[in-house]
């Protein structure tokens, strides 16, 4: 029986000690029509070759292609250090730090996030993370409804440039507490957003979420949104991208007093695209919100001898104390990215983080050139972007799409699907993984379909 | 166990209220549930001016294993808090009835409650501890 | 021994050289949208790195490296090859939002998967995009809610939970727009039937159970507590935490249960990474299948195979919960384990984990420990409570906790269920060998004696690790919570 380890010998003496004839006496306190006799359905057992060889086909059968596709997951390098030490098993198979005397690798790892994190944003305090750059907002939402006090409105403003599905998962999770989600208008030029909703102060929002890059990769006024919101008694909730924060202004320092929480996909830092997930949701705030916060913390403190070390703090707020009144039920949340999140920043550092940034920005932009060369493909908003970019098509995007599919490039997002109103649209993404030939190849490519 | 000060009235919920010369009344919670809660960590205190109602939430009292909140026994609005208790939580569990009070209100009338004397909230603990 | 801060280490200048492009390129973006100020990252070499984190990883415990009886936790052996298999690079370097027809691999192992859970809990579908327990709760109780108002009763709104429920019920009731309605617990452990029938009624949305209960106890009425709850119109829903215990013996959907969430970091061997990642898929009944959260992977006749269930497949789903489908690379060890353990295997997977629970209780209840329920069979965990030498040797749940560092074992849950006075929730799972089980017993022993032979000196446990006692208040009162340079 794989992984246990009892031998007959075992079994035998074990029932002695526990003082029954056999291990069915064990579930004696089972109604016994409940209890089954097999279990249909389930194929038999595998050994680690077979399982092994199975696997292999079917990765093989999804791998080859040059992707090109963003939209809220990033495929960036990877140091071999990361998931080589992520993958430890004193790190892959420990438990929550609960026991803190015995977790000090995994506390301290997790200080030394949310210092990064702080620092990133610009804000005074991390969380230990949360499911997802999506869960993050609904999470961020409820937050700024408990700590806005000066409001009863359940009302969050969303800027035009937040991702769509960050929407609709904020509205899953934060609904059935009455939290109501709308957009900022998009200006068509700049593809920022049109503050207009904002300024008509009728029913003032309780929060504004600005996402920067915005998902079509264009730059909102971060500076103008926010002090237009705090002008309005809402709070500000930032989105962003971990990765362009080496370079981009930091939350903390948007507008006159700066965003309040910051949150978003923590992916791109080392974090593979592994399918959609395990990702990890980043969360931050000014030190005025944060018994409002989510999710575990980590302090620094010292022992008995006076020696310094680490442990949960401000479990009060959290589910296993407060129950109830919790500031959320999250328990487990996703320690393992972390753990590489943190190895990837301290080898990349604020230097190598830039470069990851602007290389990424530099060839989506000479990405754009090569394809707008072609006949029938341009820009859609003019302005700056970071690392995406939204591209009109004279055609239908589908089938464009799976032509290059079949000559090996994921091209991109079709929009014409979730966003009617842009036309026949792609959203195209390139980072630092990607070299001249690559850039080449797509646009030989695409060159040859749209001929 | 600390001697029950004279001159205050008692809630089953372990809050005291102290009746002022100026008709406003002094709330705080008392040695007993100050120890069951711990060394405290943060207090989270109403604003003044605030209106509370009998029952409805007035603080809550934050330690390392419990954050309690603390309800209002009388309906009234708030005249002031104490706000040494952002810096110095410990007061709470080191002087409960004296430099640990939690909030001074103007009651919206005189009647103290459902409140009950020293003797009575003494029994009370009594049979608590049984 | 403190490790510095990898801050600490750092020197201006130095960095990974090997890891980031070798240029700095320009970019177009005008200085407005700019930081004033490089953000605060450490700046070390790639050697100082590896060491700094190494020797983190080494002042842990870990399943790994030592024996973890964690109550509810379920801290069994997390394979290897499931690791392995899942990082494979078509799995790992596969974006979500790629084309169905170049993901037919991944698909087939999440149908498969999805396929797998249905059999063994006994449920009509399974979503897997929750990403923890508590995800999968709120999925849960957010199904039960979409299930009352489509019928017309959004009134339902009182959710019933055990006073010994796991804080996530209750906290997830709350967030998703419910009251919670607390029910006592007999000194037997099963639910107090009369306090059940007096709670439910008209807006009754539906009750929260783990059973075997959080008190390692199997819930011996639950027929009869199904027919209460569902006589009133309320659903039934099960916590799967504790789904180890009955894994191959009983199946949720055979209890009546309407809707599961199931642990994949604990019942299916995923690791629990320090924190996660986790996955909690969730199963239900045919009442609430339509509203299940999307996306789900549904399998045709035709080309590609394997596809997405969305929106507008479903289009009385509960809706998304995370900005692709889940802990996918979570999903994928999970599939590996259930591939390894096969029909047979899952139906041993109870069988030894109870009989390991058993023969520990045997054995700590011979040596004179007091049980939390003596009369009662362990599931696949038991509490012991120090409720009477905490009286008479002053010597209490934590300091058996902190001693049990000292003696190379991870300590077992505390002070959960808040019911049982200074109990220790206790669950080896079937991984463990009978000797391991046997060392724990006596080191066990060995801390009840020196609490009577030398108290002061268990109290100052642990000595042997990193850091001593660490002094919680502190930490909340002067918060420290991120590294500032001065």
């Amino acid at each position: 029986m794989p992984f246990i380890p009892h031998t007959e010998e075992d079994i035998g003496d074990m029932l002695a000690a526990i003082g029954v004839p056999d291990v069915e006496s064990l579930f004696d306190e089972i109604p016994k029509e409940l209890l089954i006799r097999d279990l249909d359905g389930i194929p038999d057992a595998l050994s680690e070759m077979e399982i092994s060889r199975l696997m292999r086909a079917r990765a093989a059968k999804d791998s080859g292609l040059s992707c090109f596709i963003g939209a809220g997951a990033y495929e960036h390098h990877i140091p071999a250090v990361v998931w080589d030490i992520a993958t430890r098993g004193e790190f892959y198979s420990a438990y929550t730090p609960y026991q803190a005397e015995a977790s000090q690798g995994t506390l301290q790892t997790i200080y030394e996030y949310q210092s990064m994190i702080a620092s990133l944003t610009g804000l005074d305090a991390s969380n230990a993370s949360l499911y997802d750059g999506a869960s993050a907002l609904a999470e961020a939402a409820l937050m700024a409804v408990r700590a806005n006090r000066g409001t009863k409105s359940r009302r969050v403003l969303l800027a035009a440039g937040v991702n769509d599905t960050y929407r609709k998962v904020a509205a899953a999770i934060a609904g059935s507490q009455g939290l109501t989600f709308e957009r900022m208008g998009l200006d068509s030029t700049t593809g920022a957003s049109d503050p207009g909703a904002l300024s008509d102060a009728e029913d003032p929002p309780v929060a504004v979420v600005i996402q920067q890059p915005g998902f079509f990769g264009t730059l909102e006024s971060v500076h103008e949104l926010t002090d237009l919101a705090h002008s309005q008694g809402a709070l500000v909730i930032a989105v962003v991208n971990p990765t362009s924060l080496a370079i981009l202004a930091a939350p903390g320092r948007w507008g006159k007093q700066g965003a309040d929480i910051a949150c978003g996909e923590g992916q791109p830092l080392g974090v593979p695209l592994s399918s959609g997930g395990p990702y990890f949701g980043f969360m931050a705030c000014r030190n005025a919100l944060l018994r409002q916060m989510p999710g575990r913390i980590v302090g620094r403190t010292t022992d008995l001898d006076g020696n310094p070390g680490f442990t949960l703090t401000l479990q009060a707020r959290e589910q296993h104390i407060r129950r109830s009144k919790a500031t959320s039920n999250i328990c487990t949340n996703q320690g393992l990215m972390v753990t590489a999140a943190t190895i990837y920043l301290s080898l990349l550092g604020q230097e190598g983080l830039a470069r990851v940034a602007l290389t990424s920005c530099r060839r989506t932009a000479e990405l754009v050139e090569l394809l707008c060369s072609i006949e029938g493909i341009d820009r859609l908003f003019e302005g700056p972007h970071f690392h995406e970019c939204a591209l009109r098509l004279d055609r239908p995007t589908g089938p464009v799409l799976e032509a290059l599919a079949e000559r090996g490039i994921l091209g991109g997002i079709d929009l014409s699907g979730t966003h009617p109103e842009l036309g026949d649209a792609l959203l195209v993404c390139a980072t630092e993984t990607k070299t001249k030939a690559d850039l080449e190849a797509y646009r030989d490519a695409l060159r040859d379909i749209m001929s | 166990m600390s001697e029950l000060p004279g001159d205050l009235r008692f809630t089953s919920e372990h809050e005291w209220l102290r009746k002022e010369e100026d008709g406003s009344v002094t709330i705080g919670i008392t040695d007993h549930a100050q120890s069951a809660l711990g060394d405290l960590v943060f207090v989270e205190l109403p604003e003044a001016g605030q209106e509370l109602e009998a029952g409805g939430e007035m603080a809550v009292v934050e330690s390392v294993k419990a954050a309690s909140d603390v309800y209002a026994p009388i309906s009234g609005t708030v005249l002031e808090v104490n706000a040494a208790l952002a810096d110095d939580p410990e007061k709470i569990n080191a002087d409960p009835y004296g430099e640990g009070w939690i909030v001074r209100m103007q009651p919206s009338d005189d009647d103290l409650g459902d409140t009950m004397d020293p003797d009575a909230y003494q029994e009370l603990l009594d049979e608590l501890e049984s | 021994m403190h490790e510095p801060l990898i801050f600490e280490k750092s020197r201006h200048g130095r960095r990974a050289y090997a890891q980031a492009p070798a240029d700095r390129a320009e970019c177009d973006i005008p200085a407005e949208f700019l930081r004033d100020e490089p953000p605060m990252l450490p700046e070390a070499s790639e050697l100082q790195v590896v060491r700094h984190f190494t020797r983190l990883s080494q002042q842990n415990f870990s399943i790994d490296t030592h024996f973890y009886p964690l109550g509810s936790c379920t801290m069994k052996y997390n394979p290897r090859a499931c690791n392995t298999l899942a990082m494979l690079p078509g799995f790992v370097n596969r974006h979500p939002l790629g084309p169905e027809r170049y993901g037919q691999g991944f698909l087939a192992c999440m149908h498969e998967l999805q396929e797998m859970l249905k059999a063994v809990t006994g449920m009509k579908a399974v979503s897997l995009t929750p990403m923890a327990g508590a995800q999968g709760e709120l999925t849960g109780v957010a199904m039960i809610r979409a299930y009352h108002v489509a019928r017309g009763e959004p009134h339902r709104l009182e959710v019933i939970v055990p006073d010994a429920a796991h804080g996530t019920n209750p906290a997830t009731a709350t967030m998703c727009g419910c009251v919670v309605r607390e029910l006592p617990t007999g000194r037997d452990g099963d639910i107090d039937l009369d306090a059940l029938r007096r709670a439910v009624g008209a807006n009754t949305a539906g009750i929260m159970l783990t059973n075997p209960s959080t008190l390692g106890v199997f819930e011996r009425n639950i027929t009869e507590v199904a027919a209460i709850v569902h006589g009133a119109g309320g659903l039934l829903y099960y916590d799967g935490a504790n789904l180890n215990a009955i894994l191959g013996k009983v199946r949720p959907g055979d209890m009546e249960f309407d809707v599961i969430h199931m642990n994949l970091h604990k019942t299916f061997s995923t690791p629990h990474g320090g924190g996660g990642p986790g996955s909690g898929a969730v199963g239900v009944g045919a009442r609430l299948m339509p509203f299940l959260p999307i996306p789900i992977v549904g399998k045709r006749e035709g080309e590609p195979e394997y596809f997405w269930l969305t929106e507008e497949h479903m289009p009385q789903s509960i809706g998304r919960l995370s900005g692709f489908m889940g802990n996918a690379g979570v999903l994928l060890r999970a599939y590996v384990y259930m591939r390894m353990l096969g029909r047979d295997g899952m139906r041993r997977i109870a069988e030894f984990a109870t009989l390991n629970a058993n023969y520990l209780m045997a054995r700590l209840e011979q040596a004179g420990f007091e049980l939390g329920f003596p009369g009662r069979r362990a599931s696949h965990e038991f509490i012991v409570t120090l409720k009477r030498q905490s009286r008479t040797l002053n010597v209490t749940a934590m300091d058996v906790a902190k001693a049990l560092l000292d003696h190379g074992f991870h300590a077992p849950t505390t002070y959960f269920p808040l019911l049982v006075p200074e109990c220790l929730l206790i669950e080896p799972t079937e991984t463990e060998t009978r000797e391991m089980m046997d060392r724990f017993a006596d080191a066990m022993i060995a801390i009840l004696h020196e609490a009577e032979t030398d108290i002061q000196r268990l109290k100052g446990a642990p000595y042997t690790l990193p850091v001593r006692r660490l002094d919680d208040v502190k930490a909340a009162r002067n918060l420290d919570l991120a590294w500032k340079r001065s």
